[in-house]
C-alpha cells in the first residue's frame, strides 16, 4: 500500500513538473511501469484523442463539448467514465446548468495501457485529484459485454 | 372685449401644446442619437468609428433586429424567466436600453422584422407576430406558427431566417453531423452513402411567409449540400440570398493519418455563398481549401487531401480563415457609414475551438466591400476586441463573443454577444 501511495506521489509530481514545462518534450512511459498507469503517456494521448474538443485547460466549449474539470462524469464512477472512452457518448448531458450536445467518438481502439493512461491523466489535472485508473481496470470493463 | 382676447389665446395654447406633443413624439419615434462610450465599449475599430454598450446581462443573445423607431427584439437561445424573445427601447434617451416586455415561450436563433410582422424561430419552429404602426407586437401571446416539425438534430439546431420581397421566408436547416460519418466524428469512419439526411437538413428551404403549419411536404428545398448556415440575408441589390457556412471540423482528430494538426486548423475554409433556388454546395462530398483554391474530396468519401470534388457543386465567392463560426450576416444599406460600406457585407465571427492546440481565431466583425453583389476587395476586421484577450488559446476565456447584427435605421450597427448578453452599438462621426 505504501508502495502505491509512494507511486501515486511521484506520478503527481511528475505531473506537475511536467505542466508547468508544457513545452518540454516527455519521453514514453517505460516498460517497467506497465502496470501503473503512466500521467505522461497519458498527457500525449490527449493531446492526440481529445484536446481539439476539450481544449488545452480541459474547458471544453460552450454548449458543445463539455469541461473535463471537477465533473461528475471526470470524478465519479471509473466505469462510466472508461464506458465513455471505449464505447463514445451521444446524449445530451448536463453540467452546472449548461448542456454539451456534440456527440463523442469512441475510442474503444486505444489498448487498456492506453485508457487508463488518458483517463488517468484526466482524473489528475486540471484541478481534478482522483484515484487513477489501470490498464486492469478498463480491461474489466471492455470484457463485459454490452 | 375680454372674450375676443380669451378665444385667440386659448387656440395659440392649443397649437403650442400639440406641437410640444408632436415634437415629443418625433423625439420618441427617433432612435437616440449615437454617442460612444468613452471606452469605445471595449472594441477596437477603424478610425472615426466608435462603440457602446447598450445593454447588459440579458443571457444568451442571439440574432437581434430593430424597428423603424429604434426599439430592439432579441432571440434569446435559451429562455429567461420563461421568455426567449426580449423587447427594448431607451425611453429616456440615454443611450442604453431597457428590457420594457419579454414573450416567446421557446428559446432559439433566428428573429427578423419584414412588412408588418416579426418572425422569430425556435430550433423546430417558425412564429410571425403582427405588429402596430410602432412596430410593437399586438398579441405577444398568440403568435401564428407558419412552419412546424423541422429537424433539430443535437447540432447545428438553430434556425435562422431571412425574407425575400416576395413574401418568402428561408430557413436554415442544420445538418445534424460533421461530415455524415457513419460515426459522427469518429475515427476513419467512411461517409454514409448518399448522404440520407440531405432530405430534411444540410440546406436552405424556402415557404410561404404567411401560411400556417407549413413543414417539409409544402416547402421547397431551396438549396442543398449546405453543412451549416447561422448567417444569411437576403440582397436586396440583386434580389438574392447570400448565406456564410459554419464549414467541417476535425480532419485530423477523424483522419490522422491524412491530416496534422496545423492542417486541421487551418482546413477547411469557412465559405460565403451566392445561394440560387436549386443550388448544391457540395457538403458533406467536398470541403472547400482556401490554399488550394478547390473544393477537394472530403475523405470521408475518399479524399485523401488534394483530389478535387465534382464541379458540379457551386463555387463560394468568398472565403475565411477556418472553424471562425460566422453567425450573422448583414448587407449594409445605411448611411451613417462612409460610402465603401454601403451594400457590403458585414459578417460576425463567433470564433474558433476547433482550432485546437493552435491559437484560436475569429470573435470578431468583419466587413466585406461588395460591388454589383460581388466582393470588391479583401475581408478586413471591422471590429476586434470582444473576447478581451490578446489572443484566445481557449474558448472559454473570452468575455463575448458576437452572434447577431442588425442594422438601426440610423445607420449604425447593433451587434450581440452570447456569452454575457450584451449588445454594443457601433456607429460613425467624421468629427474626431
Amino acid at each position: 500500500m505504501k508502495q502505491k501511495i509512494a507511486c501515486i506521489t511521484f506520478l503527481l509530481i511528475g505531473l506537475l513538473t511536467n505542466l508547468n514545462a508544457q513545452t518540454k518534450k516527455t519521453a514514453p512511459a517505460k516498460a517497467t511501469a506497465k502496470t501503473q498507469p503512466s500521467l505522461t503517456n497519458g498527457k500525449l494521448l490527449y493531446k492526440k484523442h481529445c484536446l481539439v474538443c476539450h481544449q488545452l485547460d480541459g474547458g471544453g466549449v460552450m454548449g458543445l463539448n463539455p469541461p473535463l474539470i471537477k465533473t461528475d462524469y471526470v470524478l465519479g464512477d471509473p466505469k462510466r467514465l472508461i464506458n465513455i472512452l471505449l464505447k463514445g457518448l451521444n446524449e445530451d448531458i448536463e453540467i452546472d446548468g449548461e448542456t454539451y450536445a456534440n456527440p463523442m467518438p469512441a475510442l474503444g481502439h486505444l489498448s487498456d495501457q492506453e485508457v487508463a493512461d488518458v483517463l488517468s491523466f484526466v482524473r489528475n489535472s486540471f484541478g481534478n485529484e482522483a484515484s487513477v485508473i489501470t490498464s486492469a481496470q478498463v480491461k474489466a470493463v471492455r470484457a463485459v459485454k454490452k | 372685449m375680454r372674450n375676443k382676447t380669451i378665444i385667440p389665446l386659448s387656440i395659440t395654447c392649443l397649437l403650442l401644446v400639440g406641437s410640444l406633443c408632436a415634437f415629443m413624439y418625433k423625439r420618441n419615434a427617433e432612435i437616440t442619437p449615437f454617442k460612444a462610450d468613452t471606452d469605445q465599449a471595449g472594441l477596437k475599430l477603424p478610425t472615426g468609428f466608435g462603440a457602446s454598450k447598450v445593454v447588459d446581462n440579458m443571457g444568451k443573445a442571439r440574432h437581434i433586429v430593430l424597428t423603424k423607431d429604434g426599439s430592439v427584439y432579441v432571440k434569446l437561445m435559451r429562455v429567461v424567466n420563461g421568455k426567449g424573445i426580449l423587447f427594448l427601447q431607451d425611453k429616456d434617451k440615454d443611450g442604453k436600453y431597457e428590457v420594457q416586455t419579454a414573450f416567446g415561450n421557446y428559446g432559439g436563433t433566428g428573429i427578423t422584422i419584414k412588412n408588418g410582422y416579426l418572425y422569430a424561430s425556435s430550433d423546430k419552429e417558425v412564429f410571425r407576430y403582427q405588429l402596430n404602426d410602432q412596430e410593437q407586437v399586438i398579441d405577444p401571446a398568440n403568435p401564428k406558427k407558419i412552419v412546424t416539425g423541422l429537424l433539430a438534430g443535437k447540432q447545428h439546431q438553430t434556425k435562422s431566417i431571412v425574407l425575400d420581397n416576395e413574401n418568402n421566408i428561408y430557413v436554415n436547416i442544420g445538418a445534424p453531423t460533421n461530415s455524415c460519418q457513419e460515426n459522427d466524428r469518429g475515427v476513419e469512419s467512411k461517409g454514409k452513402a448518399g448522404c440520407p439526411i440531405l432530405d430534411s437538413a444540410g440546406g436552405i428551404w424556402q415557404f410561404k411567409a404567411n401560411q400556417l403549419n407549413q413543414s417539409y411536404h409544402n416547402g421547397i428545398r431551396y438549396a442543398t449540400g449546405i453543412r451549416n448556415v447561422m448567417g444569411l440575408d437576403w440582397n436586396t441589390e440583386n434580389n438574392t440570398l447570400y448565406v456564410m457556412q459554419h464549414g467541417r471540423d476535425n480532419l485530423n482528430s477523424s483522419w490522422p493519418k491524412l491530416f496534422n494538426e496545423k492542417q486541421s486548423a487551418e482546413t477547411p475554409a469557412e465559405v460565403m455563398y451566392m445561394v440560387k433556388k436549386g443550388d448544391n454546395a457540395g457538403w458533406p462530398y467536398i470541403y472547400y481549401d482556401s490554399a488550394l483554391q478547390k473544393k477537394i474530396l472530403a475523405p470521408e468519401y475518399g479524399g485523401d487531401g488534394k483530389k478535387e470534388g465534382s464541379s458540379a457543386y457551386i463555387n463560394p465567392i468568398a472565403d475565411f480563415p477556418a472553424h471562425m463560426a460566422p453567425n450573422a450576416l448583414l448587407f449594409y444599406t445605411g448611411n451613417m457609414f462612409p460610402a465603401r460600406y454601403k451594400n457590403g457585407a458585414f459578417i460576425a465571427f463567433h470564433g474558433s475551438w476547433n482550432r485546437a492546440p493552435e491559437k484560436q481565431a475569429g470573435y470578431f466583425v468583419v466587413f466585406v466591400p461588395f460591388t454589383n453583389g460581388k466582393p470588391s476587395g479583401k475581408w478586413e476586421v471591422f471590429a476586434d476586441g470582444f473576447s478581451g484577450l490578446d489572443a484566445v488559446m481557449v474558448p472559454r476565456e473570452a468575455q463575448h463573443r458576437p452572434c447577431g447584427l442588425a442594422q438601426a435605421p440610423d445607420g449604425s450597427l447593433f451587434v450581440t454577444d452570447d456569452v454575457k448578453g450584451t449588445v454594443y452599438r457601433i456607429g460613425y462621426s467624421s468629427k474626431k
